[in-house]
C-alpha cells in the first residue's frame, strides 16, 4: 500500500498546484500508515524534484521520456498506471487541472477506481470509510463525499490546501520508464501554442479582473498595469468575453474558468451570481464598482465606491510605491 | 456522420442553491432546470456540423423523467432524436456506463458533451466514457472541425492550447468558444413535439461514489469600505492587514 502524487512540470519546475497535491498525498499517506511518492511527467530538472521532500514525499519516480514533455493523454495515463502498479499504490493525487482530470478519469475506469475532483480538504478516514469534500455547483456549495471503491483517486483544487513544508528536507529520485512505444503517442498534439509571457489565470496567486465598468477594451491598460506592478494574472467577466473585449480563455465565472486566488480585484464587476460561482472560493476579494448597490460588495473584503477610470490609477501608483 | 449529444438537465445559472434540513438532498423546489450550459455549447456545435456536412444528431440524457421537457428542447434546438436513459444520474461512472453502451450500440462517430456540468462539477465522464470504449477523448476543446473521418480540435491545456487532428471516433468535450448557442424558434418548437423520444431503461447500476452531505460555504463576515479619494489605501491594507501582497 502507498500513495502516488502525480507531479506535473513545466518548464524545468514543479507547477505549484502539483507542490498542493504533493503535500496532500503525504498527509493522507501519513494518516494510512505509509509512504508518499511522486511521478514526475513532463519537462522538468532533477534538482526541481529532490525538495518535493520539503511537502513530505520520500521517493520520486522521474520518466525523462522527452517525448512526454507534451501532454499525450494515453502516454501520460500509461506512465501513471505503470507506476501506481509498481508502487502497489491505494491512493494517488492529482491536481484539480484539465492535464490532472483527463489522467484521472481514465485511470479511475481502468483500475476501478473512485475519483473525486474539486477536492477542497483533506479526507476523513475512518476504519474502511474514506470521505473527502469537494466544491459543487460551481463553487456556491461543498459536498462530503465518500469514496467506496478500494482505490481512491484525488484531484485536489488549487489553493485549497495550506502547505506546511518542512524546509530543506529532501526526497530521492529514481529514474523510471513505463517503455512507451510509439502507439502510445498517437494521440500527439501535430501543434502546442504556448500562451506567452503573461502569468497563468489558473496558477495565480494574484488576479485582476475587469468588467463592463471598464466601457471598452481601450482602457484595458489600466487593468494590464495594475496586474503587472502586483504581479498578477488579468481576468474578465462574461459580457466582456462575449462582446469581444478580451480573450474567451480570461473569463472567469460559472461557464467559464474557476478561480482560487489569494486575492482577486474585480473592476466594474457587478458580481452577477454565474460571476461569483467562479471567484467565491477566492481568500480576499476586493470590489471596485460606481454603483454602490452591486451585489458584488455583499461578497467582498474590501470595497471602493468609484469608478473604475479614476480609482484604478490611485491604485497602480499605490502599488508601485509599496 | 453521425453524432450523439450527451445532456445534463441542471438548475438555471442564477439558482441560489438551498439543501433540505438534512443536508442530504439539493432542494429543488422553485428551482428552473435547464440544459448544461456547457453541453448547450456541444448540442449547438453538433447541430452546425450536421447542417454543414449532412448526418444525425441524437441527444442523450441519463436521467428520470422530469428531464423530458429540456430533452424537448434540445430537440426543438435541432436535434433528430433522443434517448432518456432510465436512471437518476447519482455518480459519473454510473453515468458513463450508459453513454459508453448506448454510444456503442449506435455506432456513433462524435460523442460530444459539456466540459462538466455547472451542479456537480465532475469534469470526469467525458474521460470515462473514453476509456470505457477504447476511444480517445479530447477535453476540454474550445474548437472542433471534421473532415470526412478526421476531427481537428483545439484543446485548451493549462498555459496554452494545443490542435490535435484524430480519426473518428472520438469523444470530445465542448468549452466556450466552441458555438454560440441557440433559441429554439417556432417551427423546431412545433417539431420537437413529434420526434422520437425513446426511453431506455439502465445497463449497471454501479457506482463508485455516494454523497453523504451537502454544506454551504461559510458566509463573508462583512465588507470594509474604502473611500475613492484615498483608493490607494486600499494597497496597503491587503498588505498589511490581509497579508495577500
Amino acid at each position: 500500500m502507498s500513495v502516488l502524487v502525480v507531479i506535473e512540470c513545466a518548464n524545468g519546475e514543479v507547477k505549484k498546484s502539483s507542490l498542493e497535491a504533493a503535500y496532500y498525498g503525504s498527509k493522507v499517506a501519513t494518516n494510512l500508515g505509509t509512504t508518499a511518492t511522486a511521478i514526475a511527467i513532463g519537462d522538468v530538472q532533477e534538482s526541481a524534484l529532490t525538495s518535493l521532500g520539503e511537502q513530505g514525499i520520500a521517493k520520486v519516480l522521474l520518466d525523462n521520456d522527452s517525448r512526454l514533455h507534451d501532454f499525450v493523454g494515453a502516454a501520460y495515463v500509461k506512465v501513471v498506471a505503470k507506476a501506481a502498479e509498481q508502487e502497489n499504490s491505494t491512493v494517488i493525487v492529482l491536481s484539480n487541472s484539465n492535464i490532472g482530470a483527463a489522467i484521472g478519469s481514465r485511470l479511475a475506469v481502468q483500475l476501478g477506481a473512485s475519483l473525486a475532483t474539486n477536492v477542497v480538504a483533506l479526507p476523513e478516514i475512518e476504519g474502511s470509510s474514506f470521505v473527502v469534500r469537494r466544491g459543487v455547483f460551481s463553487g456556491k456549495a461543498f459536498s462530503n463525499v465518500e469514496l467506496t471503491a478500494d482505490k481512491k483517486i484525488i484531484a485536489v483544487k488549487k489553493n485549497a490546501i495550506e502547505v506546511e513544508a518542512s524546509a530543506g528536507a529532501t526526497a530521492s529520485v529514481e529514474s523510471f520508464s513505463a517503455n512507451l512505444s510509439d502507439a502510445d503517442f498517437a494521440g500527439a498534439p501535430k501543434e502546442t501554442i504556448k500562451q506567452s509571457g503573461d502569468i497563468l489565470l489558473t496558477e495565480a496567486d494574484l488576479v485582476v479582473s475587469g468588467g463592463r465598468g471598464l466601457k471598452g477594451p481601450e482602457n484595458w491598460h489600466l487593468i494590464e498595469e495594475l496586474a503587472q506592478v502586483l504581479g498578477a494574472a488579468t481576468a474578465c467577466s462574461k459580457p466582456v468575453a462575449d462582446i469581444g473585449w478580451r480573450p474567451h480563455h480570461e473569463h472567469v465565472g460559472q461557464t467559464g474558468i474557476t478561480v482560487s486566488p489569494n486575492l482577486y480585484i474585480a473592476v466594474g464587476i457587478s458580481g452577477a451570481i454565474q460571476h461569483l460561482a467562479g471567484v467565491n472560493s477566492s481568500k480576499v476579494i476586493v470590489v471596485i464598482n460606481k454603483d454602490p448597490e452591486a451585489p458584488f460588495f455583499k461578497a467582498a473584503d474590501y470595497g471602493i465606491v468609484g469608478d473604475a477610470m479614476e480609482v484604478l490609477p490611485k491604485l497602480i501608483e499605490a502599488a508601485k510605491a509599496l | 456522420m453521425k453524432i450523439l449529444v450527451c445532456i445534463s438537465n441542471v438548475p438555471d445559472t442564477t439558482t441560489k442553491i438551498t439543501f433540505t434540513p438534512d443536508g442530504k438532498a439539493f432542494n429543488t423546489s422553485g428551482v428552473q432546470f435547464v440544459i448544461n450550459p456547457y453541453d448547450e455549447y456541444a448540442l449547438t456545435r453538433a447541430i452546425e456540423l450536421k447542417e454543414a456536412q449532412g448526418g444525425t444528431v441524437t441527444v442523450l440524457n441519463v436521467g428520470e423523467a422530469d428531464t423530458e421537457p429540456n430533452i424537448r428542447k434540445a430537440l426543438a434546438i435541432g436535434a433528430d432524436d433522443a434517448i432518456r436513459v432510465n436512471i437518476k444520474p447519482t455518480d459519473a461512472f454510473l453515468v458513463s456506463q450508459q453513454i459508453a453502451h448506448y454510444a456503442k450500440e449506435g455506432a456513433f462517430d462524435l460523442i460530444l458533451m459539456g466540459r462538466e456540468s455547472i451542479d456537480y462539477n465532475g469534469f470526469q465522464v467525458h474521460g470515462m466514457v473514453g476509456e470505457l470504449m477504447g476511444i480517445p477523448t479530447i477535453a476540454p476543446a474550445i474548437k472542433l472541425d471534421v473532415n470526412g473521418s478526421t476531427a481537428t480540435l483545439e484543446r485548451e491545456i493549462e498555459g496554452g492550447k494545443e490542435i490535435i487532428e484524430v480519426a473518428l471516433p472520438i469523444v470530445a468535450s465542448a468549452q466556450q468558444p466552441m458555438a454560440e448557442p441557440r433559441i429554439p424558434n417556432m417551427r423546431g418548437i412545433m417539431t420537437a413535439r413529434t420526434k422520437p423520444l425513446q426511453v431506455v431503461e439502465s445497463v449497471g447500476q454501479e457506482t463508485k461514489t455516494s454523497i453523504l452531505k451537502f454544506e454551504m460555504p461559510p458566509a463573508k463576515s462583512g465588507v470594509k469600505m474604502i473611500d475613492a479619494d484615498n483608493a490607494g489605501e486600499i494597497i496597503k491594507l491587503l498588505r498589511n492587514e490581509a497579508k495577500v501582497l
